[in-house]
């Protein structure tokens, strides 16, 4: 009984000290933790881990699409431009053609119209004087029949020798010629 | 307010309340943070967003900072491990009718301050050889006369003290909370069980002091866990750069 007692009252003791540790809690302690730690390293910080590097991943791929996308937009504006630049180039080209064209259609205009105007010129130059030529053919035979008719009535002879009276006309007419010929000069 | 065990497991050598606590912390501690990072997304859910806060903290603030380079991440696990461990048992002691911090009890703290020892001098080793002893204890740049007297200091305070303040600073924060928050809860039933009503007044005044001690003892075990595993975090950096040292 006082064996009890006292082994009681020690044990007692020894649980009252607070720094001498529960061998089984300690147990409980390393087994628990072994536990938790093994979980943590097997699966809570890899999955941790990766989702952090995944969105690490995803807001650098963002920027890195983001960039390439205004890379993209800026090399379209400069294609617009390119572009742009290129039409309007074009259109005074086509412009500085059309232009030229047309001048050259003008003056092959103004070129066959004047050639045309030469031609009817000449053409009426040459039916003037043939006309002229007929005219002073007829005139010529008229003149003398007229000019013989009247020297014959106020003659009173009839110069009926045509021969002769040719020859008269003729005559008169060269010296009308000459006598021209002088005022001209 | 501090309930009996919940069941007559009080015996010395039997399966106390403590153990059951500290299985069933590591159960906790191992379904939020499975469930929280088990559906990994890139933009979380409120689980998800809880749980990578309470790691990034860990890994971050802890691991990051204080141990830093790029060797860091392999330390994660522990000191994650011994954060959370320890900040569960903890705060048990500020849930009702569980109320009791698993370091109260002295055991569990030997346990974790025994492992981290074991840890940062084999990482010590590892990382400088048996010279590590030479560069944990001779500090540079001190002069030779004084030596006889710092390399015996240096032993004492680094490989002999260092765990058991490590240890005890846990179990002793624990334990006196632990003391405060029973013996308010005792003294107000005692008051409050007096005849003269004046007495009984009294324990209003104590309940308010107890509640504000409670409060305190709340931060402190939040804290404990915070300084527990910070110290691990410089203990590995101080094994792993001891010769800049």
């Amino acid at each position: 009984m006082n064996q009890l007692i006292i082994s009681a009252a020690t044990e007692g003791a020894a649980a009252a000290n607070p720094l001498v540790p529960n061998v089984w809690e300690m147990g409980v302690v390393l087994a628990g933790f072994a536990v938790l730690f093994f979980i943590v390293v097997k699966f809570v910080v890899p999955m941790f881990e990766k989702t952090f590097a995944e969105r690490a991943e995803a807001i650098e791929g963002g920027i890195a699409k983001a960039e390439k996308a205004q890379a993209e937009a800026s090399a379209a504006l400069e294609e617009y431009k390119q572009q742009l630049t290129d039409a309007r180039a074009e259109a005074n080209r086509i412009r500085e053609e059309a232009r030229a064209e047309g001048a050259q259609i003008l003056a092959e205009l103004k070129e066959k119209a004047a050639a045309e105007s030469a031609r009817i010129t000449a053409q009426a130059h040459v039916q003037i004087e043939s006309e002229r030529q007929a005219a002073v053919v007829s005139l010529r035979s008229e003149v003398g029949t007229l000019a013989t008719t009247l020297a014959g009535r106020i003659v009173g002879e009839t110069l009926e020798d045509d021969a002769r009276a040719a020859r008269v006309v003729d005559r008169f007419l060269a010296d009308l010629e000459t006598q021209n010929a002088g005022v001209a000069k | 307010m501090h309930l009996p065990a919940i069941l007559p497991w009080g015996a010395a050598d039997g399966f106390s309340k403590q153990m059951l606590l500290v299985i069933l912390s590591v159960v906790i501690i191992a379904t939020f943070f499975v469930l929280a990072a088990r559906k990994q997304q890139l933009v979380p859910g409120k689980l998800q967003f809880a749980g990578e806060a309470a790691y990034g903290f860990v890994r971050n603030s802890i691991a990051k900072d204080i141990i830093g380079g790029r060797d860091f991440i392999k330390y994660v696990p522990l000191l994650f491990s011994l954060f959370f461990f320890i900040l569960v048992n903890n705060i048990y002691g500020a849930i009702p009718v569980i109320q009791l911090p698993s370091f109260s009890h002295v055991g569990g703290a030997y346990v974790l301050a025994a492992i981290v020892y074991v840890t940062w001098i084999g990482i010590g080793i590892k990382k400088n050889g048996l010279r590590y002893f030479k560069l944990a204890t001779v500090p540079s740049g001190v002069p030779v006369y004084i030596l006889p007297i710092v390399i015996p200091i240096e032993i004492i305070s680094n490989f002999l003290v260092r765990p058991v303040t490590h240890s005890l600073r846990l179990f002793a924060t624990m334990l006196a909370g632990h003391l405060i928050v029973m013996i308010a809860g005792s003294g107000i039933e005692y008051l409050v069980m007096q005849e003269n009503v004046l007495l009984k007044g009294t324990s209003v005044l104590v309940l308010a002091g107890a509640i504000a001690m409670y409060m305190l003892e709340a931060l402190i075990m939040a804290l404990q866990a915070y300084v527990f595993t910070l110290l691990t975090a410089i203990y590995i950096e101080g094994a792993l750069h001891a010769d800049s040292h």
